[in-house]
Formats: C-alpha cells, sequence, structure tokens
C-alpha cells in the first residue's frame, strides 16, 4: 500500500534494511511448517480419494439431465404423464416419478432382486427431495428440472423414499411435506412383496 | 538512516490520527450495546423454538396444537428458529462486536461514527419488517427461501434492509481504515482492525447473491399481485444458484468474529500470545479468496448444474478447509504458550493449567473442541459423492449445530462475559453460573449433534421435517432420539441459564471492582507481518476473479437459459 520501504513497528522502531528485506518473507515456525505440510496433503490426498471413487467406481452425484415445463408434465407424449416403472430390459428399470405437494407418484415401486433402476424426477409445484433409504440415490425435484441417478438394489427389503425438502404444510390438514413418502420394495416374487409390506 | 528519520522526514504534512477518547468510545459502544441486546433477545425465542422441534422430534411433545393463537405450524415455528438464530443472533451480534472491537484495535475514531448509527436503526426497520409476516405465518419459507414458495413481500424487504444496515457497518468500518492507511502509511494495520474489515468484505461479497435473487426475483414476484403487475415468474434452479453463492460464505461471516477471539484476544485470556501473528493474517486473506466459489457444494444433488461445476466448487471447498487447518496448530500453540506461563508441563497435562476459572475462556475453549467435530464433518459433507449419503438428512443440522451453534455461539457467549460488563460496568451474575452455561451447552450439543448425525447417516432420517407426526417414524430410532433428548435438556438449562446472565448482569446494579477492558493478545515475534500480508489488492482481486472464474460460466448459462415458468405459490 505505501511506496516507503523504512519500516516501523507499531512501537516505532526503525529497522536496518536487512532486516526489512527479511521481513517480507513469512517466517514460519518449524513444526507449524511441518503441520501446514500436513495439511496440504491431507487436503490433497481428500480431493484424491473423492476424484478416484467418482472416476473408478462411479459415484456421481445428479447432473444435466433435461429440462420439462411443469405445465407440460400432462401432455400424453411425455413420459411424466404416466409415472412409474418400465422394464427396458431383463433386469433394468427405469422409473419416472413426479415429486408434488404432497406425495410422489408413484408412491409405490415393486422390482426384482439385482434390478438396476434409473430414477428421473422432476416437481410439479415446489421444490423437494428424494432420498431412497441405503442408498446413494439422494436428489433435489425442483420444476422445470428432470434429476437423474441410477441404483443397483441387491438386497430385498423395502426401502423408504422420504420427502427430504420443505415442500409445506397447512396447520391442522392430515398431509403435508412430512407424510409425503414412497416405498420401494425389492423381493424375488411379488408374494414376497406384499409379503414384505405387511 | 536513523539520523535520516530524526531530521529530516519528520516534516511532511501526514495528517495524524486523532485520538480516540472516551467520548468516541461512548457512542460506538452504545451502538454496540443495542446491537447485541437486539441479538440476545432474537436468540431467545429462537433457541425456544429449537427445544420444541427436538422434543416434536422425539415425539416427547407436540406443543404445536397449544400454539396455535400464535404459531400455526412446526414449519412457522422452524422458520422462526433458522431467521432469528441464524441469520438476526448472528449478525447483530457480529455487527456490535465489530463495532466495538474494530475501534479499539485501530485505536483511531470512526471517521463517520453516526454511520454506525444509522446501520444499526436500518437494521432494526428491517428486523421488524421481516418480523411481521413471520409472525403472522405469511412467511413460512424457512430462511433459505427455496422459490417457488413465496413469501409476503414485506419479509423480502425486512432482509434486504438488514443486510443493507450490515453493509453501512462495513461501510463506516472501510472509510476509518482509509483514513488510518493515509495517516500511518508505514504501520501494518493491527490484527484485529484488519481481520474484522476482511471478514466484512467477505460478506459483502456474500450479500451480492441473495441481493441478485432478492431483487430480481423473489421481490418483483411478491409485489406483483400487490401492485397489480403480471408476475414475472420464477427459475427455481437460478434462485438456488443464486442463493448458495451467499449462503456458503455466509458461514465464514459466522466463524470468522470467533476466529478473531481465538487468535487475538483468547491467549491474552489465559497468558498466552499470537503464536505467529502473520499467519492469522494469512489464515483471513485465504478466507477472502475461497470462501465464495464454493456455492455449488451446496448443490451436489440438484440437477441442471454440470458434474464438473460440482466437482470445481469441491476442489474449493477443501481450499477453504485449509486455513481452518492452520488455524487449529496456531491457535492451540498460543494457548499452551499460556498454560504453560502458568506453570503447565508435559505433552498433555499443560491443558489442564489453562484458564478454566474463567467463564470467558472455558467457553471458548470449549467451543474450539466442538469446533474440531464439526470441521471433519464440514469435510465429509463438501465430499462430492459422499455428500449423497447425508444430504438433508439430520445428519446436516447435527453438522451444523456443533458449528453456527457451538463454534460461532458459544465463542459469542465467552465474548459477551466479558463484554457485557465493560459495556455495562457490572459485574457478571455470576462466573459460576456461567461455567454451567458453557458446560452444559457442551455437553449438551455433543449428545444432540451426536444423535442427529448418527440418525441421519444410518436411517436417512430427512431433516426440516416435523418427524413426530411423519408415518414413516421408526422405533429403530429410538436410542438416538433419546440421546438428542438429553442433549436438548442439557441445551435447555445451558441457554435459559444463558438469558439468566445476561439480564442479571445488566439489571442489577453491582459495580464492577476493577474495570475490565477488550483482551489484546500480543504477537509472540514483535517483528511486524510482511507488507504483502497488509496489502489489500492482491487478496481483494484475487477473491473477485475467483467468483467469477467459478460462477461467471455456469450463472451466464443459467440466465442465458432462464425459464421462468414457476409461478409464486403459497404451500403454508
Amino acid at each position: 500500500m505505501s511506496e516507503q520501504r523504512s519500516e516501523l513497528s507499531p512501537a516505532g522502531e526503525t529497522h536496518s534494511p536487512q532486516e526489512t528485506e527479511q521481513a517480507e518473507t513469512l517466517h514460519v515456525e518449524k513444526w507449524e511448517g511441518i503441520w501446514i505440510r500436513i495439511a496440504l496433503g491431507m487436503t490433497a490426498v481428500f480431493i484424491l480419494a473423492i476424484t478416484v471413487a467418482a472416476l473408478s467406481f462411479g459415484i456421481s452425484v445428479p447432473g444435466v439431465t433435461a429440462r420439462i415445463s411443469p405445465a407440460a408434465l400432462n401432455d400424453p407424449e411425455n413420459p411424466f404423464a404416466t409415472p412409474g416403472l418400465r422394464e427396458l430390459a431383463p433386469g433394468k428399470y427405469e422409473v419416472y416419478m413426479v415429486a408434488q405437494t404432497w406425495n410422489f407418484l408413484p408412491d409405490r415401486l415393486e422390482v426384482p432382486v439385482g434390478a438396476e433402476v434409473t430414477f428421473y424426477v422432476t416437481a410439479r409445484d415446489v421444490v423437494h427431495g428424494i432420498k431412497i433409504a441405503g442408498t446413494n440415490v439422494n436428489m433435489m425435484a425442483l420444476p422445470g428440472q428432470v434429476s437423474t441417478l441410477k441404483a443397483t438394489f441387491t438386497k430385498p427389503g423395502v426401502y423408504n423414499y422420504i420427502c427430504h425438502e420443505y415442500c409445506g404444510y397447512v396447520a391442522g390438514a392430515p398431509i403435508g411435506h412430512h407424510t409425503m413418502y414412497g416405498q420401494l420394495v425389492v423381493a424375488d416374487a411379488p408374494e414376497t412383496a406384499q409379503a414384505l409390506t405387511e | 538512516m536513523s539520523v535520516q528519520t530524526f531530521t529530516g522526514s519528520v516534516a511532511p504534512a501526514r495528517p495524524v490520527s486523532p485520538p480516540l477518547t472516551a467520548q468516541h468510545l461512548h457512542l460506538a459502544d452504545r451502538v454496540a450495546g443495542w446491537n447485541i441486546a437486539v441479538g440476545v433477545l432474537a436468540l431467545s425465542i429462537g433457541a425456544l423454538f429449537g427445544v420444541f422441534q427436538g422434543l416434536e422430534h422425539a415425539k416427547v411433545l407436540d406443543i404445536y396444537p397449544w400454539l396455535q393463537p400464535v404459531i400455526k405450524t412446526y414449519y412457522q415455528g422452524l422458520t422462526l428458529h433458522g431467521a432469528l438464530n441464524a441469520v438476526v443472533w448472528t449478525t447483530f451480534f457480529i455487527c456490535g462486536f465489530f463495532t466495538f472491537a474494530f475501534v479499539r484495535s485501530l485505536n483511531r475514531p470512526y471517521l463517520y461514527p453516526k454511520l454506525n448509527v444509522i446501520a444499526f436503526v436500518v437494521m432494526l426497520v428491517g428486523l421488524l419488517t421481516a418480523a411481521v409476516p413471520m409472525l403472522m405465518n405469511n412467511a413460512t419459507v424457512l430462511y433459505t427461501f427455496y422459490p417457488p414458495m413465496l413469501a409476503d413481500w414485506a419479509f423480502y424487504a425486512g432482509l434486504t434492509l438488514l443486510v443493507i444496515g450490515s453493509w453501512i457497518v462495513g461501510y463506516s468500518m472501510y472509510f476509518t481504515y482509509y483514513a488510518w492507511r493515509k495517516e500511518n502509511p508505514d504501520r501494518r494495520a493491527p490484527f484485529i482492525a484488519l481481520a474484522a474489515t476482511i471478514t466484512m468484505v467477505l460478506w459483502q461479497i456474500a450479500t451480492l447473491g441473495v441481493a441478485g435473487e432478492i431483487l430480481f426475483q423473489l421481490l418483483p414476484n411478491a409485489l406483483a399481485p400487490v401492485l397489480g403487475f403480471p408476475a414475472p415468474g420464477l427459475d427455481p434452479l437460478l434462485n438456488r444458484t443464486l442463493f448458495w453463492w451467499f449462503g456458503h460464505p455466509l458461514v465464514y461471516f459466522w466463524l470468522l468474529p470467533a476466529y478473531i477471539s481465538w487468535y487475538a484476544m483468547l491467549p491474552a485470556q489465559t497468558h498466552g500470545k499470537m503464536f505467529s501473528e502473520p499467519l492469522a493474517r494469512l489464515v483471513f486473506w485465504l478466507f477472502l479468496l475461497f470462501s465464495t466459489p464454493v456455492g455449488f457444494h451446496h448443490q451436489y444433488a440438484d440437477p441442471g448444474i454440470p458434474e464438473i461445476w460440482k466437482y470445481i466448487h469441491m476442489i474449493f471447498t477443501f481450499g477453504v478447509g485449509f486455513p481452518s487447518l492452520l488455524t487449529a496448530f496456531t491457535v492451540v500453540a498460543s494457548l499452551e504458550i499460556g498454560a504453560r506461563a502458568r506453570g503447565g508441563k508435559g505433552y498433555l497435562a499443560w491443558i489442564g493449567r489453562l484458564n478454566w476459572g474463567d467463564p470467558s475462556y472455558a467457553a471458548q475453549n470449549l467451543a474450539m473442541i466442538l469446533f474440531i467435530f464439526g470441521g471433519i464433518g464440514g469435510m465429509i459433507n463438501a465430499s462430492y459423492n459422499v455428500n449423497l449419503a447425508v444430504h438433508n438428512t439430520t445428519w446436516v443440522p447435527g453438522h451444523f449445530h456443533l458449528t453456527v451453534g457451538s463454534a460461532s455461539t458459544l465463542t459469542f457467549f465467552g465474548i459477551l462475559y466479558w463484554m457485557v460488563p465493560r459495556l455495562t460496568g457490572h459485574k457478571l451474575f455470576t462466573p459460576l453460573l456461567a461455567r454451567i452455561q458453557a458446560w452444559t451447552w457442551f455437553f449438551g450439543m455433543l449428545f444432540f449433534s451426536n444423535a442427529y448425525h448418527t440418525l441421519g447417516l444410518l436411517f436417512s432420517v430427512p431433516r426440516r421435517t416435523a418427524l413426530g407426526s411423519a408415518p414413516y417414524y421408526d422405533s429403530q430410532w429410538n436410542p438416538q432420539m433419546i440421546e438428542s433428548v438429553l442433549g436438548i435438556s442439557l441445551l435447555t438449562v445451558s441457554a435459559t441459564l444463558f438469558f439468566a446472565i445476561m439480564l442479571f448482569t445488566l439489571l442489577l446494579p453491582r459495580k464492577l471492582d476493577k474495570p475490565v477492558d477488550m483482551p489484546v493478545a500480543q504477537p509472540l515475534d514483535p517483528k511486524p507481518a510482511p507488507q504483502w500480508l497488509d496489502t489489500w489488492w492482491p487478496w481483494l482481486n484475487g477473491a473477485i476473479a475467483l467468483v467469477l472464474l467459478s460462477y461467471g460460466p455456469m450463472l451466464y448459462q443459467l440466465i442465458r437459459d432462464a425459464e421462468f415458468w414457476s409461478r409464486g405459490i403459497r404451500v403454508w
């Protein structure tokens, strides 16, 4: 900030030119220096581990899929007009799902053990969220946007998917944000699925 | 050279800093006191709703049906809890603390002292304006707004005024800093004054995002029906992106005032010294640099933002974690100097010799310990794909009750334990109660946050949800719910003690035996910090460049492709 090079300490003593030069480099104590290196190393290792997990194991976050006007959700050619599960190939499924105040369409899904399911989720009115318990499927559902993630279900059981973003509630109403959820049943046969939810 | 100094260069007509008189301090301290009073009052209401929420979650007590005449729903209470604690308490406290500390650190009166009064009035008018719709259940949108939910226009207008008022606190500091710099071109800016100014500049940059959201999206849509023009519509993704531009640096606005106390005040409260004053400056500059280009880590789970941009923000997020890692070493080293000066020995035994008897010290040291867990949790949240395991679960409130709820809030309590006696001239009522307050907060938060972290991680329990009324409530959650109620009980005791201590210290005319003033730690090494750690342009320009690089392309795209399909809607 100042062009003057004379170094005045707060106490007012003047430093020699040599000291002035020294003062321009940051003095770091020995153990402090070691800790700085450890901290930098830790940071690098964390970033590397995340990168490896994303690239090698394909554990990724939602990205850009598609946009869709909330007003167009009921157009007949629109897959969100008939939300639900479709089998694409043996063991491979896709789900088109609409989040709206205050339920998921559909709010119940049944897939066989080992199914690989791709979820396409959008919101009709306000912002919602969906996390399928016990999986990495955790996304926001925004009006105007389609969120996509894939999961493979190897363990039979009932997986709740709960709306995890505040989406409203009117005092005294029987439903609201906290009642908004659905269930995904993973079972060998339809009868088992029935038994699991009962 | 010294001869030259003596004969020649003493003379130039450089303006001299006017002395800081008791009269100057009187006005600054009045304003600081008003700010703190408003902040503490807001917290007393906000914290109460926290207790109600915790009891509702655990099905201990659903108080909301009884609150009906005043508070309609859990979510209206939640809006008050978030807005009053995270925005009102923090902002008013920080503005009061800075108004008090900046002028003492710089040892120069404010250039425009009335500016601080104006700032307070603007903030207060903003708060009252926003409070009306919040209390009337016309703004139950939580403090994160999340359009297309749309609140009453007064809510957004009030929050805008609150932020503008806090900017004015910053302007008062910038003008005074600039004048001081002109008067003292050769001296290093005192650490506390510099760090507080950096924090305010960081806040200024951060709030531009939310200002954009409110002024160009929320207010026009909220005003449309009032003024009778067609609503321009909303793009939820664009709105979220603008919000989180603000939403993460916001946490450094909460944290850095605590860091200022930990670095530059707390060592003096335990006979320590600032271990490495230049490095402390570097830490604050790094925060200025890295605090804003990180917002997409709140949007890892959002559609419509390419993975690569989330990845880039993840790297910056780890960048902003780095100065906190430095802080962990340097602050502990500063305190260790104090403990050893007090007769502490051994590798760890010295910890017992820290000034635990002083409630102000104890509260802040306990806040630091909780922040270790908060910081580690923060790194997990920042970790891109790992975040999928915890996003929007109770893990997140578990996390930020350790950070803003402990690292910041418990430190602020500690600061008030010397600052309120200084402002009122009254003895603290009483050191013993204040120590109990600090320890109950420590253990209360420990239990509460441990329970909420676990619930989120193991059972994906959602946050921001009236869990007690949820059909998916699972008895598997019971052990953690019991733990959380234990935590909440301790926190209730602790918060009650805090408000009682504040009230009785203010009201009981028990005059101080000896004067109290702001503790200021001296640096261990008296050599001034290098010039480049006292120079604004590289850091400020660097920060602006990083914001432009990390947000520019994506925001340009989001604005260019914006579709204002959504209309504001009331869903509460």
